[in-house]
């Protein structure tokens, strides 16, 4: 262990360059093109004519020392030490010898998946869920494990019209933020906060808990003299942002509480601009461990999809050309009161013509 | 209760090709009180469908008022081993990149102080140490610095700043996000370690418009590498192409955006004056196309999940900055925030300030001038406020 006489602070991330590999290093700023050489796989050229080689594994994002440790001790025999993350919690293991790649798969293999490349389905984005989250609705890493063991073909292969992109988030927070993938599982509440008028006033600063509400559902009241709020429930849309501001109103209600699944998000640029995810399934029960009807639907999706699409049509481009009348249609999914939306820009929402196909 | 783990729920995660968290987890449990009550207590979460934590509490390091998650057990007698179970957040390396050695130094700090659970990585960026007691903060604190790592951002401060792979492995980088997420990250440490804001500020980098950290809708101000002069093109490269049998035509010509792309002969086109730069071409054909050298970065703000009034992707500022020095950046950084301190409310994110004060008021306080790629189109509606007039001389 070191000793420090001195507390620092403020110091910041160390510097990157200390980690880069060294053929990344001499190449920084300089590459030329990559190809993806088979699922999981990728070489990136420089203009140098250097290559660096990528093997990308699945993480389940929640992991032990232990877990990296394994993947520390393939990094140190395959790839001299050097390994990366990305922003879809993939590993990244970088190698200079294309030799490597077949032996680091098969150890790889032994305890993960290698692929998330190209037109398939990559890594889940997700949440804590149950594990560490005091306003979930759902659990997160569940929900990824279940979804992925259905779909977990996809990321080792590359045959979807195009690379569907699935988070999951436990609440309305969105740590997830689900709002722009091509599919999306996201937790929901589904009653009103129950207020603990013993604890609030203590608790809770009343200003601050009735300006946390988006719906002005929230008004200050008194109880035998004790300041408190109370909800108008009709106003109340399970947002949960009063809780994050005042813990004496929890909406924790095991009954209640589930999962609703969206669809047709995208962040990237190409071709069509990016677009948020929208409502496809606004309710499914929470049915721990194996979450049957989540998976069930999310497949089912993924499947007329794949179908369905054009090539390199992502799946909010693919409803978009054939409507969303088709989608509900294709996929068989109900369509309900609750698509149609009631809050802030609903009416940008509302069609405002007569094209449609019969 | 016995001293046996009983997860017959949990235990059912174990099955199927996906890596499962639960059987690493486990794993972990004999060497672990904590991850022991964890696998505990989630196995009553899911048999009772509800989560066990309770709300926050203030805990942290001396000096910092971000970095640390309270996280407290709301059933501290049955699993006492999670009545604390607190967040550490580590400030990541730009474009999470590591080496074994040092990978495997965090992994003694967080074995000697944690729990030894942890995400790679969380939503924002930060490498998360899951659960510790608050006595083992200071301590994990002072070995983390001794290694020079420091902690990341948490409630309403800065967050910490992220970026894609960038220049260090990635042909389409328009700048370099790897130095300035370093860059930013440093230079407001006093703002990512101590919450002053009305609300938290995330600051994305991607390198290109394909935007893989989601810099459009994940981050107040998202920094997107773009061009501004042609595509490159490599014509020996793309009749490669053609003569690969791919179909270019209904693949890459059909599907540009503006209709800018043509073929003739064995010779791609591109009307470089209509491109968007929306990447659909370069990214169908990385060997005979790559992005221009007058390149720089657009600039958006606003980008958030719903909380609290609606999800909202990042509108356009500025189109085009050149990121040979930040200088430029920094200082609407500022002008932002300073904006923001004198109009913003209490858990108002910028996004949500901005639509409420008027884009107008908003550039005209941070000394942007209107212009038309700000929009999608100009207002349709006549209730203008105008606040030019004549006056009877």
């Amino acid at each position: 262990m070191s000793v420090t006489t001195e507390r620092r602070t403020d110091i910041g991330p160390p510097h990157y360059e200390q980690f880069l590999h060294p053929i990344i290093k001499k190449n920084y700023g300089a590459w030329k093109y990559h190809e993806i050489l088979k699922p999981g796989v990728l070489v990136h050229v420089a203009e140098s004519g250097d290559s660096i080689y990528t093997v990308r594994a699945a993480s389940p994002r929640l992991i032990s020392t232990e877990f990296v440790r394994k993947i520390t001790a393939l990094a140190e025999k395959y790839c001299d030490g050097y390994l990366r993350f990305t922003s879809r919690n993939n590993i990244e293991f970088l190698l200079s010898n294309k030799d490597n790649i077949d032996p680091l798969i098969e150890e790889l293999s032994k305890f993960t998946l290698v692929g998330g490349t190209g037109r398939g389905i990559s890594n889940v984005v997700h949440t804590q869920g149950w594990v560490h989250c005091h306003s979930s609705a759902t659990d997160a890493s569940g929900l990824v494990k279940v979804v992925m063991d259905e779909l977990a073909d996809y990321f080792t292969s590359m045959k979807l019209p195009h690379k569907v992109r699935l988070a999951v988030a436990c609440c309305l927070n969105m740590c997830g933020a689900v709002h722009a993938s091509d599919i999306a599982i996201l937790g929901v509440h589904r009653t009103p906060p129950r207020i603990d008028h013993e604890t609030l006033p203590n608790l809770c600063e009343i200003p601050t808990t009735v300006a946390s509400c988006p719906n002005n559902a929230i008004r200050p009241t008194s109880i035998e003299g004790k300041s408190t709020v109370k909800v108008d429930e009709d106003k109340c849309m399970y947002c949960g942002n009063c809780y994050t501001v005042c813990p004496s109103m929890p909406l924790a209600d095991p009954l209640n509480d589930g999962v609703s699944i969206w669809v047709g998000g995208k962040i990237s640029n190409a071709r069509t601009e990016p677009m948020f995810t929208k409502l496809a399934v606004p309710y499914l029960p929470n049915n721990p461990p194996r979450w049957p009807e989540v998976t069930e639907a999310v497949k089912k999706i993924v499947e007329i999809y794949a179908k369905d699409a054009r090539p390199f049509e992502r799946v909010g481009e693919w409803i978009n050309r054939i409507g969303w009348a088709r989608f509900f249609e294709k996929t068989g999914i109900e369509f309900t009161k609750y698509h149609l939306d009631d809050f802030r820009h609903a009416g940008t929402t509302f069609k405002r013509s007569v094209q449609n196909r019969y | 209760m016995s001293d046996e783990l009983k997860t017959p729920l949990l235990d059912e995660l174990e099955k199927g090709p996906w890596p499962s968290f639960v059987s690493d987890l486990k794993q972990m449990a004999p060497k672990k009180r904590m991850v022991r009550d964890l696998l505990g207590q989630l196995e009553k979460s899911y048999r009772d469908k509800r989560g066990y934590w309770k709300h926050g509490g203030l805990v942290g390091v001396m000096g910092y008022g971000g970095g640390v998650i309270g996280r407290y057990s709301a059933l501290p007698e049955e699993f006492p081993g999670v009545s604390h179970f607190h967040t550490i957040r580590v400030n990541q390396p730009s474009g999470w990149f590591y080496t074994a050695k040092a990978l495997n130094e965090l992994m003694d700090i967080w074995d000697a102080h944690g729990s030894g659970l942890l995400n790679m990585h969380g939503s924002t960026g930060d490498l998360v140490f899951l659960g510790t007691v608050t006595d083992e903060l200071e301590p994990t604190f002072r070995e983390l610095t001794a290694k020079d790592w420091d902690l990341g951002g948490s409630g309403s401060d800065m967050r910490t700043p992220s970026c894609c792979v960038g220049p260090a492995r990635c042909q389409n980088a328009c700048y370099d996000t790897l130095a300035l997420t370093y860059d930013l990250t440093h230079k407001y440490q006093d703002e990512l370690h101590r919450p002053m804001f009305n609300y938290k500020f995330k600051i994305k980098m991607s390198g290109c418009p394909n935007d893989c950290t989601a810099a459009i809708a994940r981050s107040d101000l998202g920094i997107i590498g773009i061009w501004k002069d042609d595509i490159q093109v490599d014509q020996a490269a793309f009749a490669e192409y053609l003569d690969s049998g791919m179909n270019v035509q209904e693949y890459v010509v059909e599907k540009c955006p503006t209709k800018c792309i043509s073929i003739e002969g064995k010779e791609i086109k591109i009307d470089n004056s209509d491109c968007v730069k929306c990447m659909h071409c370069i990214n169908m054909l990385p060997k005979a196309l790559r992005v221009g050298k007058e390149r720089g970065a657009a600039i958006v703000l606003g980008g958030k999940a719903p909380i609290v009034e609606g999800a909202l992707f990042g509108s356009m500022m500025i189109p085009f900055m050149k990121m040979d020095d930040f200088e430029e950046l920094h200082d609407l950084i500022e002008r932002i925030w300073e904006f923001w301190d004198e109009h913003g409310k209490n858990r108002e994110r910028i996004g949500e300030c901005v639509e409420r004060v008027g884009l107008a008021a908003f550039i005209e306080g941070i000394g942007l001038e209107p212009i038309p790629q700000m929009v999608t189109q100009p207002r349709d509606n006549p209730y203008i406020f105008y606040e030019e007039y004549y006056e009877e001389e």
